[in-house]
């Protein structure tokens, strides 16, 4: 069974079609990359597959379950970093991480050691008690990405996750990613080519909404005959454009 | 155990939040205090203790709706919502969650009013409790206009409506700063369409020990509560599927 099975789903905003008849499959375990230019429909994508929106037309299935009939179930597998730093800004560091294992249902057992776990992973100890609301923007980050993985999902969606971190936080989360790498099922997004390169098994590029195409780096550049990912890249996105 | 864990993190946003305590507890004490000092200068029947503090009990609920609607609106904009609707949680958790916290805080505010009230000289007697718990029903409506302003509009608008529109037209139209009969007319006509006067009547006849002039009053706040937070429940469910 697949983690994910995406089949012709679209998502239409009256005339514009954020999302465009997009099937896709990824296998459980592996970690893929949709890529594509600011308003392709990657976040789009992902409200769809985590019940944020309906889609107009078509189903994607998790593990199995439809995204439609069964949004329920679905939730119960996923994990979610938002595009937007998404936290409860009165909460401490902790607190937050603890609201979030609480509403996965966690005992109290279980969501104090996965919350040490996770302030251990992303070296969030100094500022553990400090009132999330006061943090600089790149902790809220890390904040909220942290929270996305507390609840041990099967299926890991990170929207944009290394936005506005520095150099260091990023390593971090790569290596948090490393960490969970083949337990989950990991979609992300960036807008930085070269850590899809280094990062995915498999990466996607939309366009206009469109799939306009998918395979491992390396497939990408032969198809495009280029020896850069990033060449590879804006060749598929300007293809039938000026250049 | 959701509901609860999210009640948990809304109890913690509100009371961290100096202002809002500030305006629940405070300000309708200082009021009580004014409007008793202004009495004991120029003697007027309606603003003697036992029949001021009704109404300013109801006005100190009316922040309640300020509390829930702020909280709600901010969850909102600053995509935390999006992010819990990704997680199992379902409408009834969130508006438990939303709501719970509430209902400790109506009795906290209940019973400081009339604890100061007995220091400034309201009898000590035994109808306070029936009018602390009848008091309990009139949040109903607050609690319930909370979650409809918090989640239908912005965050700015939410608090305008509910800190100034709203505690305003529950002063005024609640018959506590000024007898209505004396206005009379539409303006009369309108206040007794609507909730709050029959809230601060209740608690007069009440506080009074007149129990058989709480009827119909009961009825007409009782009324407005569940429609209210019938509504409020049937726009959250419809705000889940279509964000
Ligand atoms: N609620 C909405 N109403 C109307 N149009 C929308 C809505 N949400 C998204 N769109 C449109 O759909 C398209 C895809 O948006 P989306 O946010 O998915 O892009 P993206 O690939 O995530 O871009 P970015 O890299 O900037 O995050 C955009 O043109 C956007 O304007
Ligand atoms: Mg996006």
């Amino acid at each position: 069974m697949n983690a994910i099975d995406i089949q012709s789903i679209s998502k239409y905003y009256g005339e514009k079609h954020a999302v465009d008849n997009v099937s896709l499959s990824v296998a459980q375990g592996e970690l893929v990359s949709l890529l594509g230019v600011n308003g392709a429909g990657k976040s789009t994508l992902i409200n769809l597959l985590t019940g944020l929106i309906t889609p107009t037309a078509g189903d994607a299935l998790i593990h199995g379950k439809s995204i439609v009939k069964d949004p329920h179930q679905v939730k119960s597998l996923l994990g979610v970093s938002p595009q937007e730093t998404a936290i409860a800004p009165n909460l401490t560091v902790r607190e937050n991480l603890e609201l979030m294992a609480g509403v996965h249902g966690f005992d109290r057992k279980k969501t104090k050691s996965k919350t040490d776990e996770l302030i251990a992973n992303f070296n969030l100890s100094t500022v553990e008690k400090q009132k999330s609301k006061t943090l600089s923007g790149g902790w809220k980050r890390r904040l909220s990405i942290a929270m996305a993985i507390i609840s041990e999902p099967k299926v890991l969606f990170l929207d944009e996750p290394t936005l506005g971190l520095d150099i260091l936080a990023r390593r971090e989360l790569w290596q948090v990613i490393e960490k969970i790498r083949g337990t989950a099922t990991i979609v992300l997004t960036t807008h930085y080519l070269e850590e899809a390169d280094a990062l995915s098994d498999r990466i996607f590029i939309l366009k206009n909404g469109r799939l306009e195409a998918a395979g491992t780096s390396d497939e990408l550049k032969q198809q495009t005959g280029t020896t850069k990912f990033e060449d590879a890249f804006i060749k598929l996105v300007m293809d039938g454009e000026k250049a | 155990m959701r509901a609860m864990v999210f009640a948990k993190r809304n109890t913690l946003e509100i009371i961290r939040d100096p202002l809002s305590l500030f305006f629940g507890l405070g300000f309708p004490v200082i009021l009580l205090v004014l409007l008793s000092i202004i009495n004991k200068n120029i003697p007027v029947d309606l603003f003697s203790v036992s029949n001021l503090t009704p109404g300013i009990a109801v006005f100190g609920l009316s922040f309640l709706s300020l509390f829930s609607a702020q909280l709600i609106a901010k969850d909102r904009t600053t995509a935390l919502l999006s992010r819990l609707f990704t997680t199992p949680m379902t409408a009834m958790d969130f508006i438990l969650g939303y709501t719970l916290p509430l209902l400790p805080m109506a009795l906290l505010q209940s019973v400081v009013c009339f604890l100061c009230a007995i220091i400034l000289g309201l009898k000590m007697t035994w109808s306070i409790v029936p009018t602390i718990l009848l008091l309990f029903v009139v949040s109903l409506i607050f609690i319930g206009l909370g979650l409809l302003i918090g989640s239908t509009l912005s965050e700015k608008a939410a608090t305008a409506i509910s800190g100034a529109l709203l505690t305003n037209l529950c002063g005024w139209l609640s018959g506590t700063w000024f007898d209505l009969e004396l206005v009379g007319g539409a303006f009369r006509d309108i206040a007794y369409a609507l909730p709050f006067v029959h809230a601060v009547e209740m608690g007069k006849a009440a506080l009074a020990g007149n129990y058989q002039d709480i009827w119909p009053h009961l009825g007409v706040v009782a009324g407005y509560g569940i429609v209210l937070l019938a509504i409020a429940v049937t726009l959250f469910h419809k705000k889940m599927k279509s964000i």
